[in-house]
């Protein structure tokens, strides 16, 4: 259409009044996410109320748990969440970030990237169990001599005290690594592709090599949906069931060496909710209950790094 | 356009026979033999598909309180007071048994014997070197090596640890004031394994590694077990027979709720225990309340035969004559 | 893209200062984009280790019989998994109907419509909250909201665990998605005159469709390979699927069964189970990429 013909119709056109029913559905959708958020967290808290009543905040620094004497403390595994999650993330990031920029530059003509990500896409596909298998068959063994090795170098560091057991903390953080990994890759990816070309060209026109680049301009424009994909990952290394129980060696006593036998949150209500009853189900609930205040608290660190990266790049987009 | 596929296919199975579905959750023990009796009896009943999932026996009981289930199972049975929270009374049918075994991992060991003494202490964490005198004393041709016993236990609440700690209990108060039994205890020493199949790992990959489990596991993974003293002073080794003894052993009571925790009988095995089929005193639907009592009648006799090769123990007569008359007692 | 000035034949011989930075800034370059090669290849080392596994301990009983037969019972031989794969696809396709256009939605309300607004906050806060709920948590509040209200396990409420498994990550990565749409393409759009929702529909939902699709894509694998929340719900089944009411089989409870059993057979099914599921995964994912793809570079 030629520019005046349009301004024409643009100018004659019929204008739009009435209710926007698009925004009404999009409005429901949202409020639907909050509705589902609030229906879980109250039904978690209606199971966990007998156990509130009678531990309050002693639960989160007891560390007994004994379900037939009906002590329960979940200090152990409160520190065994946070340290599997830390440790998993720190394994991951570098390399997830490191395949994500790998995939945006032109290292590797576009076949041979495509293969890449696909391959890190099959990681996503492979199933929680399999994770638990391939654990107990490939990494306990070498976590296993790794921990005597470091028993016998190192004897007076508690984080790498033995006796080195294959079942233990760093195992688990291994898996747990691998599983997010994809997570931190394609996210990330996203927004490393979503950062306008200008940007680039801009920067290698004032005469920055490919590094300085991605370092300086591209990486800070894209951290909001990095940090998005690190705080999806932590989330679903806090939340994994299955893996982590087959690995951790799922040890109530609190211990500081990464080659002991540790528990998370997450793992606890694995093996414990099938056959729980009575006051155990509760305090399993109230357990659940305190794995999302870990993830409120790790959302809100993530916003806080969000603020402290927008203010850098503001003006950009 | 995948997605149409099953709901194509899931239309024409609907248009086909209904078959009548009867679905049971529960104990993770019994679970391989009750999904091999619900595919034989099928063989035989097509009309009938029997559903059972294992999700513990704890999750088994609630969503048997709860009606979800047509029938529960259970390897700690139910309390008297479970029982009076059912929606329509509860009838407890004995339905297979199992021994629960100490396994371990010593190459150079054939056939270790473990005293009453012995087992407590291991699992107390008095006992520490594979070597040490109460140990010895059981096997005094068998040289053993003086390295450390690497305990492991179940990590996920179950019916196997809840035997084994009652075993325990009953024959070391000390073990009974620290530890107590119970489907999940903590334990003084140890590293946990989830499910069998996770402290059947954990045996086979350190040496030195002794741990409790169900029977079938042992035999299928080629585990030595140990022969344990039973009330008699005898060291017996887990096989049917052993296990058989000590069923036969016990008297079974009116509500059919019976542990034989520690056998007096000479061939006992000292750890077995029967696991429980969980039923409603009263079905509203008449055609389910048949289906699933032609089921069990399957399960209780021609079932039976199918127990030692998947490695659980046959009911004795006697039980399974009783257990067929509750079955009656159900309308 | 080498830096040009490196390439210019007198940069060696030329020993002034800002030559001598150059070199260094350009030595910085090549020794991290080794690094980078270097930390990407390491990470797919482990994914080599466990395909490896899979495929092994798959390869050998997989053939078309999986797919048309029932799951063998305890000491029996033979038989397949024909009804788990139903069930996985059925059940994960169920649960992304219920969960992704709401998400989808809800994503563009935060971010077309009131990015800074309360309820936006608030959307985007309830769904940061529930990508730390455990998966057994997702299956225990289906079972109080379907199996207790329905009184019976059935694929529905599967079906609905999933989909509340997946709703955080793909409303999390739709927002990200549709915030990577370069404004100056919404400005471009108004300025022509087109209404809100055209804008949306024709402009912004298509420019974010590939990185939306990769948000679900995760969801998917990560539903189909879950194991917990259908153990509550829609628990297992030995037969065919014959309705949505009724206890339903699926590829992750059966590798989740047949991985913990003592019998040799179970365990080698379970594990041609994990590689028939994998295969599943990566052929929707491919087949999405590739419907989805970006047509314009």
């Amino acid at each position: 259409m030629s520019a005046p013909a349009a301004a024409k119709d643009a100018l004659t056109a019929p204008v739009r009044t009435g209710p926007d029913y698009f925004l009404w559905l999009c409005g429901a959708a949202s409020v639907g996410a909050i509705f589902v958020l609030g229906w879980i967290f109250f039904e978690i808290f209606q199971e966990a109320i007998p156990a509130l009543k009678e531990f309050g905040a002693k639960f989160l620094t007891n560390a007994t748990w004994q379900p037939n004497r009906d002590r329960f403390g979940v200090l152990p595994f409160l520190v065994g969440t946070a340290a599997t999650s830390l440790i998993a993330l720190l394994i991951a990031l570098p390399p997830g970030l490191a395949i994500a920029i790998f995939l945006n530059e032109d290292f590797l003509p576009k076949p041979a990237r495509q293969f890449i990500r696909f391959v890190v896409e099959l990681l996503a596909a492979i199933p929680s169990v399999v994770y638990g298998l391939w654990g107990i068959f490939v990494v306990i063994p070498l976590i296993q001599q790794l921990g005597s090795w470091c028993a016998e170098r190192f004897p007076n560091v508690p984080l790498l005290a033995g006796p080195a057991y294959g079942n233990s903390l760093l195992t688990a953080s291994v898996v747990l690594a691998l599983m997010i990994l994809p997570t931190i890759t394609a996210i990330s990816r996203s927004s490393l592709v979503a950062v306008p070309r200008t940007l680039r060209e801009g920067s290698y026109a004032l005469g920055a090599t490919r590094w300085e680049a991605i370092f300086g301009v591209i990486l800070p424009t894209a951290a909001p949906g990095i940090v998005a994909a690190t705080i999806l990952a932590l989330g679903r290394a806090m939340g994994e069931t299955m893996a982590v129980a087959m690995l951790i060696g799922n040890s109530p006593r609190l211990s500081w060496s990464l080659f002991s036998p540790s528990g998370t949150l997450a793992s606890l209500l694995a093996n414990q909710f099938g056959e729980a009853s009575g006051l155990q189900v509760s305090a399993l609930m109230y357990a659940a209950l305190v794995l999302v205040a870990l993830t409120l608290a790790v959302n809100f660190a993530g916003e806080a790094v969000l603020r402290y990266t927008e203010k850098r790049t503001a003006g950009i987009r | 356009m995948r997605i149409l596929l099953p709901f194509v296919t899931a239309l024409a199975a609907a248009v086909s026979v209904q078959a009548q579905q009867l679905s049971g959750t529960g104990a993770t023990f019994p679970a391989p033999i009750y999904q091999r009796w619900s595919v034989e009896y099928n063989k035989q009943v097509p009309s009938i598909q029997v559903n059972y999932q294992s999700v513990g026996s704890g999750a088994g009981v609630k969503n048997f309180l709860q009606g979800v289930v047509d029938f529960g199972a259970s390897d700690a049975a139910m309390t008297d007071e479970e029982m009076t929270k059912s929606p329509c009374g509860a009838v407890l049918i004995p339905a297979t048994a199992g021994s629960v075994v100490l396994a371990y991992n010593l190459p150079e060991v054939k056939n270790l014997r473990l005293s009453r003494e012995a087992m407590a202490g291991i699992y107390l964490g008095k006992i520490t070197k594979w070597n040490d005198p109460a140990i010895v004393a059981a096997n005094p041709d068998t040289p053993l090596p003086a390295t450390p016993i690497n305990v492991a236990y179940r990590s996920d609440g179950s019916g196997t640890t809840f035997v084994f700690t009652q075993h325990l209990a009953a024959i070391s108060p000390e073990f009974d004031e620290q530890v107590g039994f119970d489907k999940s205890v903590t334990f003084p020493v140890g590293i946990g394994g989830k499910g069998n199949e996770g402290v059947t790992a954990l045996i086979k990959q350190t040496p030195g590694t002794i741990g409790y489990i169900e029977f079938g596991y042992a035999e299928q993974n080629g585990l030595s077990c140990a022969a344990l003293e039973n009330k008699s002073g005898q060291f017996v080794a887990p096989t049917p027979e052993s296990g058989a003894a000590a069923l036969a052993s016990v008297e079974m009571p009116e509500n059919l709720r019976v542990w034989p925790v520690d056998p007096a009988a000479p061939e006992a095995y000292p750890i077995t225990s029967f696991t429980w089929l969980l039923l409603y005193k009263k079905y509203d639907d008449a055609a389910k309340l048949k289906a699933l009592k032609d089921f069990i009648t399957y399960g209780l006799t021609e079932g039976q035969s199918l127990a030692t090769g998947l490695g659980y123990i046959p009911l004795p007569e006697s039980v399974v004559a009783k257990a067929n008359a509750a079955l009656g007692t159900i309308e | 893209m080498d830096n040009p000035i490196t390439h210019s034949p007198d940069f060696f011989e030329d020993n002034s200062p800002e030559s001598t930075k150059m070199l260094g800034r350009s030595l910085f370059d090549r020794a991290l984009t080794a690094l980078c090669v270097g930390l990407s290849f390491l990470a797919l080392v482990p994914l080599a280790s466990i395909l490896y596994l899979v495929v092994k301990n798959g390869l050998p009983l997989l053939d078309w019989s999986v797919f048309t037969q029932l799951p063998p019972a305890a000491g029996m031989n033979g038989g397949g998994f024909g009804n788990a794969v139903i069930g996985t696809l059925t059940m994960v396709g169920l649960a992304l109907l219920m969960a992704a256009p709401p998400a989808v939605l809800a994503a563009v309300y935060i971010c077309e419509y009131d990015p800074k607004g309360k309820l936006s906050n608030a959307v985007r806060f309830a769904a940061k909250l529930l990508t730390g709920v455990p998966s057994i948590i997702c299956g225990v509040f289906a079972f109080a909201a379907v199996v207790l209200a329905t009184g019976k396990f059935s694929a529905f409420a599967g079906a609905v665990a999933l989909a509340v498994l997946m709703l955080p990550t793909i409303l999390l990565t739709s927002e990200q998605a549709l915030l990577g749409v370069q404004r100056a393409y919404r400005e471009a759009s108004y300025g022509l005159g087109a209404t809100r929702f055209q804008t949306i529909s024709r402009v912004v939902l298509p420019d974010a469709a590939p990185a939306i699709m990769t948000g679900i894509m995760l969801a998917v694998a990560r539903a189909a390979g879950e194991t917990a929340p259908l153990v509550f719900t829609a628990l297992f089944s030995q037969f065919w699927m014959s309705s949505l009411m009724e206890p339903t089989a699926s590829l992750s409870v059966l590798i989740y069964n047949f991985s913990t059993m003592p019998f040799e057979h179970q365990v080698k099914m379970a594990w041609t189970a994990s590689l028939v599921l994998v295969l599943l995964v990566t052929a929707t994912n491919v087949t999405a990429q590739l419907v989805f793809s970006k047509r314009h570079a």
